[in-house]
């Protein structure tokens, strides 16, 4: 079946923004600012606002896993001491440092940016901290954050008093790098810019509710980008305003991503980042678009408040779908399941990465039974492609497309 | 008179069935899938008609499945061998069923409901636990064909476990057992109850049990073994290491009659 992919046109301009983005961090002229890493989401908009620049290395682990470096890499991390069990960004990041090579060499940039400070949230899994931490014994810098609770139900007000006052706890020792003052004005004003971020990639993500759609999960792995490292920056609100627009035209012309769209399924769980283009390719030639996924959901953090920054920031950032309770869990997906129009789940079961597997404890029996929607697991891994079947994965997707169509 | 072909090329045996417009069989071949499918499907089609006594151009439709779906060249259709060994099953049990295919590489549970549509399916995880390599491995480590595994494990009384997942480590096990100086038979029995083990734990069953494929069609007393686990019966097919076969020849003759409306 000769299949084609349909280009985003505005992907070039997204291309030039996260070009931009890397050459300012990795590139020959230095910026005069310090250094923060930040995990995917921690408070990045604290560190902008106090004039650091912002590094998140699970974009790098990313990578990593897409270019197909991370196999290779990971063993080296392996046998420093990282168990090939815990999670393959940090094993294969640890890696590409052990061994001096990355993905944005191929860019002609340096490589990974060294911290002066390193902060993380553990919202995701407690893996970002101990991450974080190799490098602060590495390079001897200070390494802070906060811990958030999982499995959480109701986000009420004792969580988000105390990680509020944990994130402004950060304040201090954050002064003490950057030389620089806190000032909450400045704060607001990136609160803001992160909110508007945020409700554009939610509307960029809502497209996908139209039938047939006009944007997929694997297209979404790729649109995030801006929405991970560069909110909180007018950029990155530019740029989904440029994209909201052209998913919207392709609504109005009735452009489906998939032709032909037969039937739509939600990803749940991380993204197989070595195996993106087969997995796109084997669904669009089974047209079957995969439209809604919690994954690209996870930096949609509607709780922002730019007047009281700490208290929407510990809100949001507890939200998170990935920290939260399998009750609260099965509610979100009933709903996203409704909304989007699903006819079956596929979930991930990605072996390094229990926190971000959610067939584990029964979830995909008891959404089946109430929503009469059926699922696949797919075994495999974000970046450590050892974990995964090519034949296994593409038998599982066809025979659960087959069952889709009524065989 | 029309005829369909199916030929289901797994990851160690290539099966071809030709069947007629009541899915009888008149033709039927098996050879290893070798490292050349595409010859290993024209090998068994020659043998077919021969049996059958039919010309190629005699056969209307022909549907590919298994691990080497994708290099039939000739076939006009495909489907995977875990839609194939549903419809082949539900074929001689026209009720709710629940089907276990245990192959040299994998095994599926698939669920059929009453009217024989699948309801679901579950394939076990990247690993040999629970397959037909598993006793591969096991007849090798103790030294047998894979021939006498059955009786052997038949004749036993008593189940050696083996405790491991991996099949790496259950046959560092064997060798405990064999310097233990454990009956050969307990042994094959401890394994058979292995891959029982894994098949169990992988999902539950509604409706009739009814186990096909390779491994229960040369170790019948594996099926045996699968019933018990599960507190019921397992029924069998008959011939069950052609049931993909007959199933994608099955689904050759749904395919033939909708292209003709």
């Amino acid at each position: 079946m000769a299949a084609e992919f349909k280009k985003i046109q505005s992907s070039g301009k997204m291309k030039g923004l996260m070009g931009q983005y890397f050459t300012e961090l990795m590139g020959e002229e230095p910026t005069g600012r310090k250094m923060a890493w930040c995990t995917s989401v921690g408070p990045a908009e604290l560190l902008r606002s106090m004039g650091f620049d912002v590094y998140f290395p699970e974009n790098h682990g990313a990578m990593l896993g897409a270019s197909r470096m991370a196999t290779d890499l990971i063993p080296l991390a392996n046998a420093h001491g990282f168990s090939p069990d815990i999670c393959s960004y940090l094993t294969s990041d640890i890696g590409a440092h052990i061994k001096g090579v990355s993905p944005f060499q191929k860019l002609g940039l340096s490589g990974p940016p060294k911290a002066d400070v390193l902060v993380y949230n553990t919202n995701q899994c407690r893996d970002v901290k101990d991450w974080f931490q190799f490098y602060a014994r590495e390079w001897d810098v200070p390494c802070i954050g906060i811990e958030t609770p999982r499995s959480i139900g109701a986000v009420d007000e004792t969580i988000v008093q105390a990680i509020a006052k944990k994130t402004e706890a950060l304040i201090e020792p954050l002064e003490a790098v950057s030389g620089q003052k806190f000032d909450i004005d400045k704060l607001r004003e990136v609160v803001r810019l992160s909110k508007e971020c945020t409700k554009l990639w939610k509307a960029v993500l809502q497209t996908a509710a139209t039938v047939p759609t006009p944007l997929t999960f694997f297209d979404g792995t790729v649109q995030m980008g801006p929405a991970v490292v560069l909110r909180g920056t007018q950029g990155a609100v530019d740029y989904y305003e440029l994209l909201l627009a052209e998913l919207q035209q392709r609504i109005t012309d009735g452009v489906a991503a998939i032709e032909g769209e037969k039937h739509r399924i939600y990803w749940e769980g991380m993204p197989i980042w070595g195996k993106l283009r087969d997995l796109s390719t084997q669904f669009m030639e089974l047209q079957t678009a995969v439209v809604a996924s919690t994954y690209c959901n996870s930096w949609v953090y509607e709780d922002l408040d730019p007047s009281d920054p700490f208290v929407g920031m510990a809100r949001a950032y507890s939200e998170l779908f990935i920290c939260r309770s399998d009750d609260y869990k099965e509610k979100y997906m009933l709903e996203m399941i409704e909304k989007f129009s699903i006819d079956g789940v596929v979930y991930h079961d990605a072996k390094t990465c229990p926190n971000n597997s959610n067939n584990r404890y029964d979830l995909p029996k008891r959404l089946e039974m109430k929503t009469g929607k059926p699922f696949v697991v797919i075994n495999g891994d974000l970046n450590d492609m050892r974990l995964y079947s090519d034949e296994q994965s593409r038998t599982n997707i066809e025979a659960f497309v087959e069952q889709l169509a009524g065989a | 008179m029309k005829y369909f072909c199916g030929i289901d090329i797994g990851a160690s045996t290539a099966k071809l069935v030709i069947a007629d417009e009541q899915g009888c069989i008149v033709g039927k071949a098996m050879q290893r899938s070798g490292v050349d499918y595409t010859q290993a499907a024209q090998t068994l089609l020659d043998q077919a008609l021969a049996q059958a006594g039919i010309e190629q151009s005699q056969i209307a439709h022909t549907v590919s499945t298994g691990y080497g779906r994708d290099n039939v060249p000739w076939a006009d259709g495909k489907m995977t061998e875990i839609a194939c060994h549903g419809r082949g099953a539900y074929f001689h049990f026209k009720e709710r069923i629940t089907v276990i295919d245990i192959g040299a590489q994998d095994s599926k549970i698939i669920h059929l409901d009453d009217d024989g549509r699948r309801i679901g399916f579950k394939m076990n995880r990247k690993c040999a636990a629970g397959t037909g390599a598993f006793i591969e491995e096991i007849a090798h480590r103790l030294a047998l064909d894979i021939t006498e595994l059955n009786a052997l494990a038949e004749k036993s009384t008593k189940n050696e476990p083996l405790g491991s997942f991996c099949t790496v480590f259950a046959a560092t096990e064997v060798l405990a057992k064999i310097r233990a100086g454990v009956d050969v038979a307990d042994i094959v029995r401890g394994a058979f109850c292995s891959v029982v083990n894994r098949i169990v734990e992988m999902d539950r069953i509604d409706g009739l049990l009814v186990t096909t494929g390779g491994v229960v069609a040369h170790n019948p007393f594996l099926a045996t073994l699968i019933g018990r686990a599960f507190g019921t019966e397992a029924k069998m097919p008959p011939e069950p290491q052609y049931t993909g076969a007959l199933g994608a020849a099955l689904f050759a003759t749904k395919q033939s009659q909708e292209g003709q409306e």
